[in-house]
């Protein structure tokens, strides 16, 4: 190899220290089986078109309309498309400035923006300003930016929950951050406690880091609680108190399966409580066209959106988004479809709610197949997914299995994990990927396999699961490594 | 100890003293437009005590504050207030109009997109309608068949999936193939990463580069200046080569090696050269021996060489070719143990013009296998790159060939747009030179013009009075009277003494002659003004 610039010695080390297990060696691993010819499922990303979920018709039709607009003056449109959709595609059409084909405005089109704020009014009761909100390619590019914004140096420390979606270990590493963990508590239904959090703070600062932000994901990857109301107004106390922005990760904001606790934004509960508080706690919310029942992860479509985040500041972020000129225009309308969806009467208004209904309702019966189907095995223990599109059911491996994970140089979650996807095809992300805590092993999956393929699917897993802890549990076996 | 917080600790035990920025290099340029939100939220600046850890102008990243963007800065936003004053009071300015030549965004001044390619990616965007009958009344017969065949590349025909964070495999064969077609060497699909756009491979480029302020980048002045702002983003140091204005705006080695030497000396190590070819803002088109002559001072110098080819396909004039770094180097008989080599292309140029779309991709070569690892890991925090835009770079790279039916229409499309670029390059180039005291470069390829104006001394005074770079003092005074919105030089560096601006050549034909009166009585009357 060329010697000289690249060097892997001479490389940024904070990409080195970077590492994404959704994306890992799991993954990787997966993928080369699967070349050989091996059935994989892939349970490791949320990504449910990838698993067989239908895209929405409505916003298809109209995107598809608004790529091509010579289809709107084509007489034979209508034979195809829908009225409705011919007339948002206009109505999209209209709100650019040149079409798909023109960077937008660096924080989005404004149109979208708009419709954005007005979905946030209506779901909250509260108005939301259009200027603070910037459409991203994805939710993931606004986090980065907002962290790469915050972070200054390894001095400044962000509160992260463990387990938490490595998105955010990773971009703290990337711009050279300090992780401060919080852990939620398994036993109470990954509850947070501010007790924990205190703790963290106070540990983190003994070491000379400055704590400046938290990040909450509310429904939780991998972990699916939601958090409730009193819960997040403990967290807006404590961020108030201890002056940290509040990162709201809400991307599976409509991913809920129990109704005992409704999703409710932070930004909600700020406003509602009033007072000082609400006009001085700095909170940035993030949403997505991946999630949901949605599901459109393919088109990259994000939005955050800002409160009580200085003026100068939010100048800075807006000047580091036009370096990069626009997020993609399409990724935009459908954010803008979704946050505008069909309404009642609209011609295609059956059939959304009709497509919406089926898929939410799937989730929340998968929900409940997965999280039975893995309490049902030997040594595992699985909270129930009360939201997002993950289950995180632990592992209690046993001493000898983690013996021989240490042996074969694999992180013991790996080793199982490994060897679940060698013996079925069942893709997951080892629990070490997400943080634990020591000692104690999980593994992440989705729900999103297809509905009629889940029962076989549990079944070959828990077949799995019990030869192994049959295998290091009994002094009689003996390990087949 | 909790096994995050052990490893954490370990990566950290260097402990920086907080330190507070209390200035920063320039006001920021969108201060104005956001002025209004300090009624909707009161500051937390105006709090007695201001938190250490609060974000605020005292407490963001230093490097956000150091990196600029001039393509978008200030100029643009009193251009948008302009225009917002034309809504609500038209005939309150001596223009109708506010004409944005400051950005190289074809679509948003006219310019159509090319029919095949859209067909496509609607078809890919709504792959239900393949099954209807009615359908193929709608869209051309190769147009569906292209669709088919990149859907059947895409598991589940699900477009709506994240795909592998290179981007979908049978793309990236697609485009390797095109690579090998425009080049005659071979491209491997593994070589390929899709991203949003070209910018975003750069600034992943400049993130694994970069350690500490003590890398530097060797880069053209004048450059675009997304180079200088994630060099700046990523905490490194921008080392300049200057192009000779005199000598068409080319490049040489000696200046090179000259920057390279003074940089060392200053205790930097230049970890890469970049070229943009062809230029921008300069619009010059390499030769190849210069090209060669780049290539063989990479090599012997270890750097890593970036090559911003994203205008590959705007070259104006016969007697220069767009030749790829990577053509060249392969016709050098260098191979992947030779040079390191990065090449950025995207679908935002060109005759398609697809800025919104955010397509690109980079091809890397003569990397080993663990560079390689780390910059799939970094693509991969990100999951993927836009579906349609992936899509949409694939096309570019495999259009339209002979035989096909589209091929007549797409292939007077795409000439119709090239040559009436290549009128109003020279239509303007020649309007600029016609006045007073500015000459202007050939615009050999991209987008832009890029003259250099000799401002007389009394203009001069007048910008420093005014607190303005004096470049940036003319452009204002010509938007204010005419609409006409350019990027002053000093957003894309030059030698100093010396003021430019950069104008795009992308208003539609039927405008240019309106363009060129307005400019030129403008200039007239300024230089009447401010005549030494």
């Amino acid at each position: 190899m060329a010697t000289g610039g690249l060097d892997y010695e001479s490389l940024n080390e904070n990409v080195k220290k970077v590492q994404y297990a959704v994306r890992g060696e799991l993954y990787l691993r997966a993928s080369e089986l699967q070349k050989e010819g091996k059935k994989i499922i892939f349970t490791n990303v949320g990504n449910p078109h990838a698993l067989g979920q239908k895209p929405l018709t409505f916003p298809r039709q109209v995107v598809a309309l608004c790529q091509a607009p010579f289809l709107l003056d084509d007489p034979n449109v209508g034979l195809v498309f829908p009225a409705d959709a011919i007339a948002r595609a206009k109505h999209y059409l209209s709100l650019t400035s040149g079409g798909l084909g023109a960077y937008s405005d660096s924080r989005g089109l404004p149109g979208i923006r708009k419709e954005v704020a007005d979905f946030i009014e209506r779901r909250d009761g509260h108005p939301s300003d259009p200027e603070l909100i910037f459409l991203t390619d994805g939710a993931s590019k606004g986090v980065m930016q907002m962290l790469n914004t915050i972070i200054r140096g390894p001095h400044d420390g962000i509160l992260v929950p463990v387990p938490q979606y490595p998105l955010y270990s990773a971009a703290i590493s990337l711009f050279g951050g300090s992780l401060v963990p919080y852990y939620l508590e398994e036993t109470e239904n990954w509850g947070l406690d501010i007790t924990n959090l205190r703790e963290s703070v106070a540990s983190a600062r003994s070491k000379g880091v400055t704590v400046r932000a938290m990040v909450i994901i509310n429904p939780g990857n991998p972990t699916g609680q939601c958090i409730s109301e009193a819960n997040l107004k403990e967290i807006l106390h404590f961020c108030h108190k201890e002056k940290l922005v509040l990162l709201g990760d809400e991307v599976y904001q409509q991913n809920i399966y129990q109704d005992e606790r409704p999703f409710i934004s932070a930004r909600k509960v700020l406003l509602d409580m009033g007072g000082r508080i609400s006009k001085e706690l700095q909170l940035v919310s993030f949403h997505t066209v991946s999630k949901g029942y949605w599901g459109e992860c393919g088109q990259r479509g994000g939005y955050f959106e800002m409160t009580n985040i200085p003026p100068q500041s939010v100048d800075e972020i807006y000047k580091v988004a036009s370096i990069s000129l626009s997020p993609n225009v399409p990724g935009q309308i459908f954010m803008g479809l979704m946050m505008n969806p069909p309404k009642p009467g609209d011609i295609s208004y059956d059939q959304f709610i009709r497509e919406s209904k089926g898929i939410l309702e799937s989730l929340r019966k998968r929900a409940h197949i997965m999280t039975d189907g893995f309490n049902s095995c030997k040594n595992v223990v699985c909270n129930f997914t009360e939201g997002a599109m993950y289950s995180f059911p632990q592992i209690r491996l046993p001493p000898k299995a983690i013996e021989a994970a240490k042996k074969a140089g694999k992180v013991p979650d790996v080793f199982y994990c490994l060897r679940l996807l060698e013996a079925t095809g069942i893709s997951t992300v080892p629990g070490s990927g997400f943080g634990q805590k020591e000692g104690v092993f999980h593994l992440r999956t989705t729900i999103l396999p297809a509905e009629e393929d889940m029962p076989a699917i549990m079944d070959s897993y828990k077949k799995f699961n019990d030869e192994f802890m049959a295998q290091y549990e009994d002094n009689r076996g003996y390990s087949r490594m | 100890m909790r096994r995050f917080v052990a490893e954490k600790s370990k990566q950290h035990c260097n402990i920086f003293f907080n330190k507070k920025t209390s200035s920063f290099i320039s006001p920021s340029p969108f201060y104005q437009s956001s002025i209004r939100h300090l009624t909707s939220a009161s500051s937390p600046d105006s709090m007695a005590e201001p938190s250490p850890s609060h974000v605020t102008i005292q407490t963001i990243n230093p490097k956000v504050l150091k990196c600029e963007y001039a393509v978008r800065g200030e100029i643009v936003t009193l251009a948008q207030r302009l225009q917002e004053d034309l809504k609500l009071n038209p005939g309150s300015h001596p223009f109708d109009e506010i004409l944005y030549c400051n950005i190289g965004n074809p679509q948003s001044l006219g310019q159509h997109p090319i029919n095949f390619f859209r067909e496509v990616l609607s078809l890919c965007d709504h792959p239900a309608i393949l099954d209807k009958s009615e359908t193929q009344g709608l869209f051309s017969a190769d147009a569906i068949e292209r669709a088919w065949k990149i859907l059947d590349q895409i598991p589940g025909r699900a477009t709506g999936a994240y795909s592998h964070s290179q981007g979908i495999k049978g793309l990236r064969d697609t485009i390797a193939s095109g690579i090998e077609e425009r080049d005659g060497f071979p491209a491997d699909p593994n070589d390929i990463f899709l991203t949003d756009g070209a910018s975003p491979a750069v600034h992943m480029m400049m993130q694994l580069l970069i350690r500490s302020e003590s890398d530097g980048i060797l880069c053209p002045i004048p450059q675009y200046p997304l180079y200088s702002a994630s060099i700046a983003l990523h905490g490194g140091t921008l080392v300049p080569y200057y192009l000779d204005e005199a000598a068409g705006w080319g490049m040489e080695v000696s200046e090179l090696k000259k920057q390279l030497e003074d940089a060392k000396a200053k205790g930097v190590t230049v970890r890469s050269l970049v070229v943009i070819n062809p230029g921008n803002p300069t619009g010059q088109v390499l030769a190849e021996e210069n090209q060669r002559e780049i290539v063989e001072f990479c090599k012997n110098e270890g750097l890593v060489l970036l090559a911003d080819e994203v205008y590959q396909e705007n070259v104006y004039v016969p007697e220069k070719k767009f030749h790829s770094f990577k053509k060249i180097a392969r016709s050098m008989g260098y191979g992947e143990k030779d040079v390191s080599l990065i090449s950025f292309q995207s679908v935002s140029k060109g005759y398609y013009g697809e800025c919104g779309k955010r397509g690109g991709y980079m091809e890397v070569t003569g990397f080993s296998t663990e560079i390689r690892e780390q910059l799939y890991k970094l693509a991969s925090v990100n999951l993927c790159s836009n579906i349609s835009g992936q899509i949409l770079a694939s096309l570019v790279m495999s259009p339209p060939k002979v035989g096909d039916e589209s091929y007549e229409s797409y292939s007077s499309e795409r000439d119709g747009i090239l040559q009436s670029l290549a009128r109003r390059a020279k239509t303007l180039e020649d309007a600029f030179n016609s006045l007073e005291g500015v000459s202007c470069n050939k615009t050999e390829g991209a987008m832009y013009l890029f003259p250099r104006i000799d401002l007389p001394q009394k203009a001069i005074e007048a910008a420093e009075a005014a607190n303005t770079a004096p470049d940036a003092f003319y452009c204002r005074r010509l938007l204010n009277a005419t609409g006409i919105v350019v990027v002053p030089g000093s957003g894309f560096g030059q030698v100093p003494g010396t003021w430019h601006f950069r104008s795009t050549i992308l208003p539609q034909e039927d405008k240019i002659p309106a363009i060129v009166t307005r400019v030129s009585d403008f200039h007239k009357k300024f230089m009447d003004e401010f005549r030494d």
